[in-house]
């Protein structure tokens, strides 16, 4: 468009900055599984931001319909399969709410230390493959080093390293072997003072807190109305972890276990751990909160499995024999809720009085965490798209299911 | 909380928008019509003695038995049941845990009885926004028209899929996109 000059040799030109559609395909390697995201940009400054799923649909649900809840145990597996141990435990309390199963104190502790342990692998790959999001690989390295010799000892004690159906209806598929605890230990002996390193590649690192301080704020109110769970919940400073607000035949599992909540009060982390201060530019409900709030939780699930141990080994009863394959379920319908690393997982268990229920529904923490993109990244950068889909840490198996 | 407490408050409030409850089941549950779902869930929500601010989920139910023979004996009309969980992250009760309640729409599994056109439940996105996405899910899997939806469209199967998978007369297509389906 030629605005009039007064030499006619000169043409003005309005560069205008067009609306473009942008698509961050299903295949990327910063959107945490095949999810695609369809960005609305004015230039750089985002407008919307429209998620694609479905990619991952495998049908778990309808296929539950057709086989008995220990069958399904391995479907489970498939949803976080990057926590498939807390998956597994979810579906597993699920079962037992319905049939009214009482567990021993040595399977629920044995519970605790396969959970938490469970956690720990989970939030090292949700830092690490933040920071792979961000542009760094070493993180990314150190975390899974660790991971590694978490899986190490769940092949051991399972013989599976990523999908382990280890926990299911009843307690779990075998005891512990011999020897495992002392491995366990030592473990979590080497991996504490390792967590500085983490601190100090990534929470105190200044380019890290540039990219994911003051991003992606959400406060209380918008995180709870969009359902999310977890630390994306308790990053935003709601007080709400099911482990101590659950129902009780989950709650029990951490009864007399000293036990914090993870989450900013007055100001204030839990005390009991030595952690970095929090930086002055980040504010409550950014992705700087969401990501420190995991790396806090990796240290109480350290202390929390220290804890477990000692309980195991003056435990009395059996890790817990499954119920039978073929057990016929009471007529009735069961939700339970558990807090995995995500967020809260819930199973719904609807059931006909035969041994293959009607109605078998899995509520995906990732699911509504992931829901929020399109209201927070509204007005923020293209760059900032991958920093805050990454503090919510979604895993597309359990969103798609 | 008290579930007979919360149900004795929403007959004296709602009157007959409450059609029945069962409060001797596992997880007691409250049944609502859905012509004043929007109002009770909105009275939880925003009632400071109640403050059920989290939905957690919303599900469908499909009683229907393909085979008459089962069908005869099953006790209960073909029927959609639109379950919802909600909880608070505000309210506790006496042993910690924190308040949990389950409502239940009952809708027929087509409308007016018309294979095909399906059954209307309305929207309580505008009560929490987490209910955008489940709503959709429960639309593409289970074939429940949610009134008043921001956005009603298929959410994990693709767009132009035919058919509600979860529902249990469902057959999957001959072919999509040429390939074999059955």
């Amino acid at each position: 468009m030629a605005a009039s000059v007064a030499d006619q040799r000169v043409i003005e030109f309005d560069v205008r900055t067009d609306e473009m559609l942008i698509n961050m395909g299903p295949q990327h390697p910063s959107t945490h599984g095949v999810l695609r995201l369809v960005l609305r940009t004015d230039g750089e400054v985002v407008s919307e931001v429209e998620p694609h799923l479905g990619y991952l649909h495998r049908c778990a649900e309808k296929i539950g319909e057709n086989l008995t809840p220990r069958q399904w145990v391995p479907y489970t597996d498939r949803m976080d399969y990057l926590a498939g141990m807390n998956m597994n435990l979810g579906w597993a309390l699920c079962v037992e709410k319905l049939l009214e199963h009482k567990l021993s104190d040595k399977a629920k502790h044995l519970r605790v230390i396969i959970a938490e342990m469970g956690r720990i692998a989970s939030h090292l790959v949700g830092m690490g493959a933040y920071g792979l999001d961000l542009g760094t690989f070493s993180p990314f390295l150190y975390a899974f080093r660790e991971r590694e010799k978490i899986l190490d000892l769940f092949e051991e004690a399972c013989g599976a390293r990523l999908t382990y159906s280890y926990l299911t209806p009843g307690g779990a598929t075998a005891d512990l072997p011999e020897g495992w605890l002392d491995k366990c230990s030592a473990f979590l002996d080497q991996f504490e003072p390792v967590i500085q390193e983490y601190h100090a590649l990534l929470t105190t690192n200044s380019i890290f807190i540039k990219r994911t301080a003051n991003i992606g704020i959400m406060n209380a109110e918008m995180v709870t109305d969009y359902g999310c769970t977890g630390p994306v919940l308790r990053g935003s400073g709601v007080d709400h972890d099911l482990r101590r607000d659950g129902e009780e035949i989950y709650t029990e599992m951490y009864d007399d276990y000293a036990f914090e909540v993870v989450v900013q009060k007055d100001g204030h982390y839990p005390r009991d751990h030595k952690y970095p201060p929090v930086p002055k530019e980040a504010v409550l409900g950014d992705c700087w909160h969401r990501f420190y709030v995991r790396m806090l939780e990796v240290v109480q699930a350290i202390d929390l499995v220290r804890q477990a141990i000692e309980r195991y080994r003056s435990a009395d009863g059996d890790w817990g024999i499954p119920i039978k394959l073929t057990q016929k379920l009471p007529k009735g319908e069961v939700y339970l809720e558990t807090e995995a690393p995500r967020g809260q997982m819930g199973f719904y268990l609807v059931s006909d009085g035969n041994s293959i229920p009607r109605r078998v529904r899995a509520r995906s923490s990732c699911f509504c965490n992931l829901s929020v993109t399109s209201d927070v990244c509204r007005g923020a950068l293209l760059a900032d798209v991958p920093a805050i889909v990454g503090s919510l840490d979604v895993v597309m198996g359990e969103i798609d299911r | 909380m008290s579930e007979h407490n919360l149900y004795e408050t929403l007959q004296a409030k709602f009157g007959d928008q409450i059609a029945g409850a069962n409060l001797e089941a596992l997880d007691e549950w409250i049944e609502v019509t859905a012509a004043g779902l929007v109002d009770v869930c909105h009275f939880l929500k925003h009632d400071p003695d109640w403050q059920f601010n989290l939905l957690n989920c919303i599900t469908v139910v499909d009683y229907f038995e393909p085979d008459p023979k089962k069908a005869a004996k099953a006790g209960w009309e073909p029927h959609l049941e639109v379950v919802y969980h909600l909880s608070s992250t505000e309210q506790k009760n006496a042993d910690g845990s924190c308040f949990n309640v389950v409502l239940k729409v009952m809708t027929p599994r087509w409308k007016d009885d018309q294979e095909g056109q399906l059954p209307e439940v309305p929207s309580v996105a505008s009560v929490w926004r987490t209910a955008d996405w489940h709503e959709r899910e429960t639309y593409d899997l289970s074939g429940v028209m949610f009134t008043d939806h921001p956005d009603l469209r298929r959410i994990l199967c693709p767009e132009d899929w035919e058919g509600h998978p979860l529902r249990k007369d469902y057959e999957m297509p001959l072919e999509y996109h040429g390939i074999r389906g059955r």
